[in-house]
């Protein structure tokens, strides 16, 4: 008799439930939008400070080439297209091939 | 000219902390908000795996979550090895987000805007990924610099390539959470400023105008709340990233 109250307890509890895990689950969806949309926020972020690392260190590597060698400026005019060539590495290497996701291209 | 003005880097010197011994061993504000957020982390998963409830309170459900998102995050991006590299991702992801966090509120401090601090982060997470590498692959981790399949006399010009790019990656990685966290921190700073600066030159027509600034601090506190998040994240990331790199070399 009791038992019987308890099944039916239970089966409307659980539609509940499964109703709510459904409702839960288009949630789901909306955030996985969201995520999409802030994993191309953080790629975006991403790019324009790996272009400008790369150039950064490149400039370092020559002047201190430079102090090491006594060639002054000539080392580090070398390595400012060979930081651009970097920078841009990286760049392709933070988008990847194809998909906005955190894959490698190389 | 008197009256307020905007000092918008003000918030970000460093101070002494804890009183005169804290002055006697030079333990600044940064080291407290350092330390607020490592007891924190620590407290919250005390707290949070101390019951062990199959079905999880809201404590243990919050700590789950952080625990598998990173686990996710470690297996996803480095693979299987990934679970050996689990407790240092998970560290530096809470420790930063914590740090984030913490600095957003007011009179807190957010050492993860001074560079001194992420730099040596990043510079650990470097030196870290490329021993791991020498360790995995010993000297045959120098190939990584050599892209496979080019012809050999593009070879000069793409070694130093790839190197500056490697070397480049501790700039980046210091460089984004710094500069992410200041700028918000400085836009609070030049809003709020900028409400006493008309309120100082208008009077009633400007404390009325103020509001504009206000409200657009009010948006700003939902965008660095995003931000905070966001960067911790890619920190995160992208030393599961760079581990990748030093485990399977490509």
């Amino acid at each position: 008799m009791d038992d019987g109250r308890d099944q039916q307890d239970f089966e409307r509890r659980l539609a509940a439930a499964r109703a709510a895990a459904e409702g839960s689950g288009r949630h789901k969806r909306a955030r996985s939008e969201a995520g999409a949309a802030s994993r191309a926020i953080n790629l975006a972020m991403r790019l324009g400070v790996e272009l400008v690392a790369a150039m950064v260190i490149a400039v370092v590597v020559g002047w201190g080439l430079d102090r090491l060698f006594h060639t002054t400026p000539w080392l580090m005019i070398l390595m400012v297209p060979v930081g651009m060539a970097a920078g841009l590495r990286n760049l392709v290497r933070a988008t990847g091939t194809g998909s906005g996701t955190d894959k490698h291209g190389a | 000219m008197a009256g307020p003005s905007i000092d918008a880097l003000g918030q970000f010197r460093l101070t002494t902390g804890l009183g005169p011994l804290g002055r006697a061993v030079d333990f600044t504000n940064s080291n407290e908000a350092m330390l607020a957020s490592a007891a924190i982390i620590v407290i919250l998963f005390a707290l949070g795996l101390s019951r062990g409830a199959l079905v999880p309170g809201r404590v243990q459900a919050l700590v789950e979550i952080l625990y598998e998102f990173v686990r996710n995050m470690c297996v996803d991006t480095i693979g299987e090895e990934g679970k050996r590299y689990f407790p240092l991702v998970f560290t530096l992801f809470s420790f930063i987000l914590l740090g984030n966090l913490l600095g957003l509120f007011p009179y807190f401090f957010a050492f993860t805007s001074h560079i001194a601090v992420t730099l040596s982060l990043a510079l650990f997470v470097f030196a870290f990924s490329t021993g791991i590498g020498f360790y995995t692959h010993g000297f045959r981790f120098l190939k990584f610099f050599v892209p496979a399949g080019v012809p050999v006399w593009l070879l000069p010009l793409l070694v130093p390539i790839e190197i500056i790019s490697y070397l480049s990656r501790p700039v980046s990685l210091s460089v984004r959470l710094f500069a992410n966290m200041t700028a918000g921190h400085v836009m609070w700073e030049v809003f709020a400023g900028f409400m006493l600066l008309l309120t100082a030159s208008f009077g009633v027509f400007g404390a009325v105008t103020s509001v504009v600034p206000l409200g657009l601090n009010v948006a700003l506190v939902a965008l660095e709340l995003l931000v905070a998040g966001l960067q911790a994240y890619v920190f995160a990331i992208l030393t599961c990233l760079y581990l990748h790199d030093a485990v399977h070399m490509h």
